[in-house]
């Protein structure tokens, strides 16, 4: 977070985090599809050739005033390949919120809870609690169910990922936008809350 | 300096002095953005365009990937990091461990000259911000 009293705002980094191939940066390409109007600028991404999140993509989103300050979120995805750690962590360098994105695909399981046990020691590395932190689940392709492939329960993602976290979870697909937006405005409204509780 | 809260004098203060020590002399945008990839300050010579939030962010992914190179070679940091291209250069100088000085700069600025006006700038920062 950054906050220029001269020029009356605010910056705030969101973190999209979660296993490769989860959607991380689909949910991007929505916002940045959906919000055009509000963003002006391109988003950024640094992709391999085949198309994977190789450091980063980063999408500004201007969220207007709030008590006269000119919020500015500043949304970030990781590579979500178990290799790429290295640079996982230099991206959640400075972060305020976070979105699990977790893939909902019955294969991805473990995949999930190793995603989610790799950024609760990431975020150790800067100090930060897991259990602290503004967090949104958010169980992604649940889409797929429609189309015969094995989506696990959400049950079984609740009990997997949130049964000690108990923050916010979306059933979300980022390829329709469903719960995408949603997902977005409750980590907006708890690292807000949480950046207000900061400055008390 | 509050780590990420900066007042408005400090800010006056950053701003003039890249103005002074900058873009006086020619650079044609200068930026401190911290190591998070926010922009703390911005000025230019009011010709360029840049979009400085992406830029930012990728200026402090780029210097965070060039410490990590340091470290797995044994070096405590690169100290000078710069990218040369046909019309426009970068330059990036560390201020400390959390703020960096980004500046884009055209030929008719030598590289020895920005060094020299940049650690001029550096140590300006410093005294505004009490940093060591």
């Amino acid at each position: 977070m950054f906050i220029d009293l001269k020029n009356k705002e605010i910056q705030v980094k969101i973190v999209y985090y979660g296993p490769g191939r989860g959607g991380k940066t689909t949910n991007l390409e929505y916002l940045n599809e959906k919000f055009r109007h509000r963003i002006k600028t391109e988003m950024v991404s640094l992709k391999t050739q085949g198309d994977r999140t190789l450091f980063f993509d980063f999408l500004p989103v201007g969220l207007g005033e709030i008590k006269g300050y000119d919020v500015r979120i500043q949304l970030y995805t990781v590579p979500g390949q178990v290799k790429y750690n290295a640079t996982r962590k230099l991206v959640l360098k400075g972060v305020d919120g976070v979105v699990f994105v977790a893939d909902a695909m019955q294969e991805q399981r473990q995949k999930n809870v190793e995603s989610l046990n790799n950024l609760h020691e990431n975020l150790q590395n800067y100090h930060l609690n897991i259990f602290d932190i503004p967090l949104v689940l958010q169980y992604n392709k649940m889409d797929l169910r429609a189309s015969g492939v094995p989506v696990l329960p959400v049950g079984v993602l609740q009990k997997d990922l949130n049964s000690r976290l108990r923050v916010p979870a979306f059933e979300a697909s980022a390829v329709t936008g469903t719960n995408v937006v949603q997902t977005l405005k409750r980590i907006i409204s708890l690292t807000m809350s949480s950046v207000q509780e900061k400055l008390i | 300096m509050n780590y990420g809260i900066v007042s408005e004098h400090q800010l006056e203060e950053i701003e003039r002095a890249i103005q002074e020590e900058l873009i006086a002399n020619g650079v044609a945008c200068a930026m401190l953005i911290d190591t998070a990839g926010n922009t703390i300050a911005k000025c230019d010579n009011g010709k360029s365009s840049y979009d400085t939030y992406a830029f930012a962010a990728l200026a402090a992914g780029n210097f965070a990937a060039m410490d990590s190179m340091a470290s797995l070679v044994g070096e405590q940091e690169f100290s000078l990091l710069y990218h040369k291209g046909e019309n426009e250069s970068i330059h990036f100088s560390k201020v400390d461990d959390e703020l960096i000085l980004v500046s884009i700069f055209g030929k008719g600025v030598s590289l020895g000259f920005l060094r020299l006006r940049a650690a001029e700038l550096i140590d300006r920062i410093k005294k505004v911000c009490n940093l060591k």
